[in-house]
């Protein structure tokens, strides 16, 4: 190894990330390079003075009673809140059952819903990357299921990032894309229909546009005010990646 | 999912939260608020938590919550931290004696820190106080480890240039 690489490692193997292999060659280099160890040296001196409890700032006594009491104040009202989404719910559906009597209809309108909410500020995402392999890991530990997630820039789709949502009383996958100035929401969760394959479906809600289609056990829908054929379009490299 | 489940989960890590959004927001009251604000996002996302450590997932939330809020509330300062190409020139320069920054005192230090762009001093604050693995800092940041590494080497020879000058003072 050489000096430049290993100043670019000194760091990882001052906070014991590195493997074992490239530990033993910084080993040897520091003993043999007198710059290369008085870098170190500066470096675990900075470490001493920055990693320390000094530097922790600590709540005032009072922040936890005010958290614990948001907390529970959410809490109790929720219950109400759910009574009356409910009974909101229940008109819906029951309104949907009058005019065309189905329950996807409910799901159209929760979907054009989340994506109306996205749009407000700053709920658009949760993890801002265009990147699919910082996406794809975010969602671990938060969903009880790994969503598909790919880019389509080069197609004039990019992906901007993700967020949770709720779709349908589940948690699941809101991924957003771009097109021009359109935002586009994929949601997408697990089909409890086991050998769902439903072929596109598509609605006008709120003056949104919403696809709808099952592939591999999982339940897509994009939302966009993008014009039908775009979104179809979008749709396509949607399938086609999977 | 009951509440008493997520505050036996989450609320310990009171103090990992308000530390990283008290360094955030360079405010006591703003990063009360926005402690508050996280601890209400994460008990709405709480029922899709699936992992055992609840303090990388509780300070990605603080982390998001904060960036947010700062975007919402201090726009010029997110655009300023933004630029990653801001001078550091790593090689070319003079090691500052160990015994030098051995000597800076804590006030020194905290405004050295404050003085960091903010992606820079996040991960100061997610490695050296909270202790987290390049991996878990990438996720919280929602970057790769590789950028992770970088603005880690760039923060430190920051802080460096700052602890080491002349005089040891600080210009905010």
């Amino acid at each position: 190894v050489n000096c430049a690489a290993v100043r670019s490692l000194a760091h990882a193997y001052l906070d014991g990330e590195l493997d074992l292999v490239h530990q033993v060659e910084i080993d040897q280099h520091l003993r043999e390079c007198d710059a290369c160890a008085r870098f170190y040296e500066s470096q675990r001196a900075l470490k001493t003075v920055v990693a320390t409890d000094a530097m922790r700032l600590t709540p005032p006594p009072q922040l936890q009673d005010r958290v614990q009491h948001a907390i529970r104040r959410r809490r109790s009202i929720a219950p109400q809140w759910i009574g009356l989404a409910a009974a909101a719910v229940a008109i819906v559906i029951v309104t949907a059952l009058l005019s065309r009597g189905s329950e996807r209809n409910a799901i159209g309108q929760e979907v054009a819903s989340a994506h109306i909410r996205s749009l407000m500020a700053h709920h658009l995402t949760d993890v801002a990357s265009s990147d699919q392999h910082t996406v794809k890991p975010w969602f671990t530990g938060k969903l009880p299921f790994s969503p598909p997630v790919s880019d389509f820039k080069s197609e004039g789709f990019p992906l901007v990032g993700a967020r949770l949502d709720y779709i349908d009383s589940r948690p699941v996958a809101a991924l957003v894309y771009q097109h021009g100035q359109h935002v586009i929401n994929l949601f997408e969760w697990p089909s409890s229909n086991a050998n769902a394959n439903a072929s596109e479906k598509v609605e006008t809600r709120e003056g949104y546009n919403v696809l709808s289609w099952s592939r591999d056990r999982m339940n897509y829908e994009a939302v966009s005010d993008l014009n039908v054929a775009e979104l179809r379009q979008f749709a396509q490299l949607v399938r086609g990646a999977r | 999912v009951s509440a008493s489940h997520f505050e036996q989960a989450v609320l310990p890590h009171l103090n990992a939260a308000y530390n990283l959004a008290r360094w955030l927001t360079r405010n006591d009251h703003d990063a009360e608020d926005v402690v508050q604000e996280a601890y209400l996002r994460a008990l709405r996302f709480f029922g899709g938590f699936r992992g055992d450590d609840a303090r990388p997932w509780l300070l990605a939330i603080v982390r998001n919550t904060c960036f947010d809020w700062m975007r919402r509330n201090r726009p010029q300062e997110m655009t300023e931290s933004f630029d990653e190409e801001m001078h550091v020139v790593i090689d070319d320069r003079e090691t500052p004696e160990a015994s030098l920054l051995r000597r800076a005192d804590q006030a020194m230090v905290r405004r050295a820190i404050e003085a960091l762009p903010i992606t820079w001093r996040e991960v100061i604050i997610l490695r050296e106080i909270e202790g987290l693995s390049y991996k878990e800092i990438a996720d919280v940041a929602g970057v790769r480890i590789g950028t992770v590494m970088s603005r880690l080497a760039r923060a430190r020879a920051k802080l460096m240039e700052l602890l080491a000058a002349p005089g040891g003072e600080v210009s905010s």
